[in-house]
């Protein structure tokens, strides 16, 4: 017998955070751990503990991207992995003063995108080593890699290269 | 069009869901037209994020509250040009003879998370591998955009501030906007950076609200209403996610451009919005528009940034490129100018509840047509005189979406 009128939820002392009662309004908490693969931007990730930055090259039309993709934007075409050179020139800039909730506590930092010669696209990435009021487009830059890897895009940094 | 209705944009609306939001907006529409429920044959549901939302399939919720089921809806998602493209969807509903009357619902509400985790929220729309971890921040690309857009043009950071003077400056006579002020192109200056060259006031804010927008076939429009607009003409243009992925290619030319206009520019790179030329092209070819300053009275575009306002004249062939910061500088799209541009206060001052935005611009476009802003504003300052023919424009990511709509008076 498994009918049960008198059933009854157990009490318990844990409370909901209440910021205001007309309207209520109450805490709210999520978060979510991924499984989040690179799947054939792989090797990119990999590379940089060689202290390698990878591109793609289209195998069909020749287009090279600096920042790495499967497939050709321009053909369509399969492209190769690319090794681009390790310095190059800033093709735009920002310092950033605020940012999203993960990266306040880095701000202020610089952006950078970067173009290398003879490379047809470009690639974001930060900047350190150089004052706001110091950064220039043309600027010659060079990339600089984490010993201790996060698998991230900002294992690669850029620093002005020296004069 | 037949009718339209915005809730007033503001920071956080708590009193009110996304569910209530909308239903003001569209009594206001329903009323405003006297249109009864039941001419209503289905719907678009426009909101941008799952994240901001906290609740997926957010637009059933709605249709039910709306008493619109069990009649056909869908959702569309296209990060900032969510509602320009849901706009368009309800037109294609219209054109394509499935519905007679659509209603274009948009919403979103974005208090939910304080403004930093929004701005994860809205940087997830951008390559999560690439892009996020880098950055992480949307006013840091537009603001390495408006940085190559200077070096590229020689625009300046007055030039910027400009739009900024005269949106927020418009919006003092637009009741639904968030943020109307009067300021100087000094107090957009001294207010706080935020990205290098943008500061506080070069940049809209995060808001809650809902705008509607109810299309017809022209035979039901005319049953309706006494005095519908024409949607003429519909361009959309896509452009790389990724910004460093944008080509040194040519620019498409409008036909009031020549080649030789742009020898030496490399297109779009960095500082130019690809997809809002296409978009344009694309309206433009399909109202037979050539000369575009000419032919337009009025423009409602995306100014999430000063920045984008100054590269979106040039987009949609206002002015050249490269034209941009002196087109704002001279006033030329002032309330007095010769297109008038964001009347309404734009994003920067009226707000932008992402799913909302481009169905707010069609609004307020379809009121400055009608001649009606009076009515709608109890104000008549930003009626602009004569007003025949304008075009809306709604913009995603680093200009990945764009949509431009042409819409015409017909009274």
């Amino acid at each position: 017998m498994t009918i049960d009128p008198n059933a009854k939820i157990p009490e318990s002392q844990e409370g909901t955070e209440v910021y205001n009662t007309d309207p209520l309004i109450v805490r709210s908490h999520y978060e979510i751990d991924y499984i989040h693969s690179y799947a054939q931007d792989s090797e990119f990730f990999r590379a940089l503990g060689k202290k390698k930055l990878m591109g793609s090259k289209c195998t069909k039309c020749g287009y090279i991207f600096a920042t790495p993709r499967g497939h050709c934007m321009m053909c369509g075409s399969e492209t190769e992995w690319y090794q681009l050179p390790n310095e190059g020139k800033i093709h735009t800039y920002t310092t950033c003063y605020f940012g999203s909730e993960e990266f306040l506590p880095e701000t202020p930092f610089h952006l950078i995108l970067v173009e290398f010669e003879g490379v047809d696209s470009l690639f974001m990435a930060r900047l350190i080593g150089a004052g706001p009021e110091d950064i220039r487009i043309g600027m010659k830059v060079r990339a600089k890699f984490k010993r201790n890897l996060k698998f991230s895009p900002t294992d690669v940094y850029f620093v002005p290269s020296p004069q | 069009m037949v009718s339209g209705g915005v809730t007033k944009f503001s920071k956080a609306t708590p009193e009110m869901d996304f569910r209530l939001s909308v239903k003001k907006a569209f009594d206001y529409a329903l009323n405003d037209a006297s249109i009864p429920l039941s001419e209503i044959d289905g719907s678009v549901a426009s909101y941008f994020s799952d994240h901001f939302q906290r609740q997926v399939m957010a637009g059933a919720m709605v249709q039910d509250y709306l008493g619109l089921v069990p009649k056909p809806s869908k959702r569309i998602e296209g990060g900032g040009a969510t509602g320009g493209l849901a706009f368009q969807t309800g037109y294609e509903e219209i054109a394509s003879g499935r519905m007679d009357t659509c209603a274009v619902y948009g919403f979103e509400t974005m208090s939910h998370v304080n403004t930093w985790k929004g701005n994860e929220f809205i940087a997830m729309a951008s390559d999560m591998n690439f892009d996020y971890p880098v950055g992480g921040f949307y006013t840091g690309y537009y603001a390495m955009m408006a940085v190559r857009h200077m070096h590229e043009f020689g625009t300046t950071v007055e030039q910027l501030a400009k739009v900024s003077v005269k949106n927020h400056g418009n919006a003092m006579h637009n009741p639904y906007a968030q943020r109307p002020m009067k300021i100087t192109v000094e107090d957009v200056r001294n207010s706080p950076m935020v990205s290098y060259p943008l500061t506080m006031l070069d940049v809209c804010t995060m808001s809650d609200g809902a705008a509607v927008a109810i299309l017809a076939s022209e035979e039901k429009a005319f049953e309706l209403s006494d005095n519908p607009v024409l949607i003429r003409s519909i361009g959309t243009g896509t452009d790389a996610m990724r910004l460093a992925d944008r080509p040194f290619g040519k620019v498409p030319l409008l036909p009031n451009e020549t080649e030789a206009d742009y020898r030496d520019l490399k297109y779009p790179g960095a500082h130019s919005f690809r997809a809002g030329r296409i978009a344009a092209k694309e309206a433009y070819e399909g109202a037979g528009i050539t000369d575009p300053l000419e032919e337009l009275d009025l423009v409602e575009l995306h100014d999430s940034f000063t920045s984008t306002e100054i590269q979106t004249y040039e987009d949609l062939g206002l002015c050249k490129y490269g034209e941009g910061g002196l087109f704002a500088e001279e006033g030329k799209s002032a309330l007095n100018g010769k297109v008038v541009v964001n009347p309404s206060g734009g994003l920067l001052a009226s707000g932008h509840p992402i799913g909302a935005t481009g169905i707010m611009q069609g609004v307020f476009m379809f009121w400055q047509l009608q001649h009606s802003i009076k009515k709608h504003f109890k104000d008549d300052a930003l009626q602009v005189k004569n007003a025949k023919r304008g075009l809306i424009d709604s913009h995603a990511g680093t200009g990945t979406y764009v949509t431009a709509t042409i819409m015409e008076a017909v009274k």
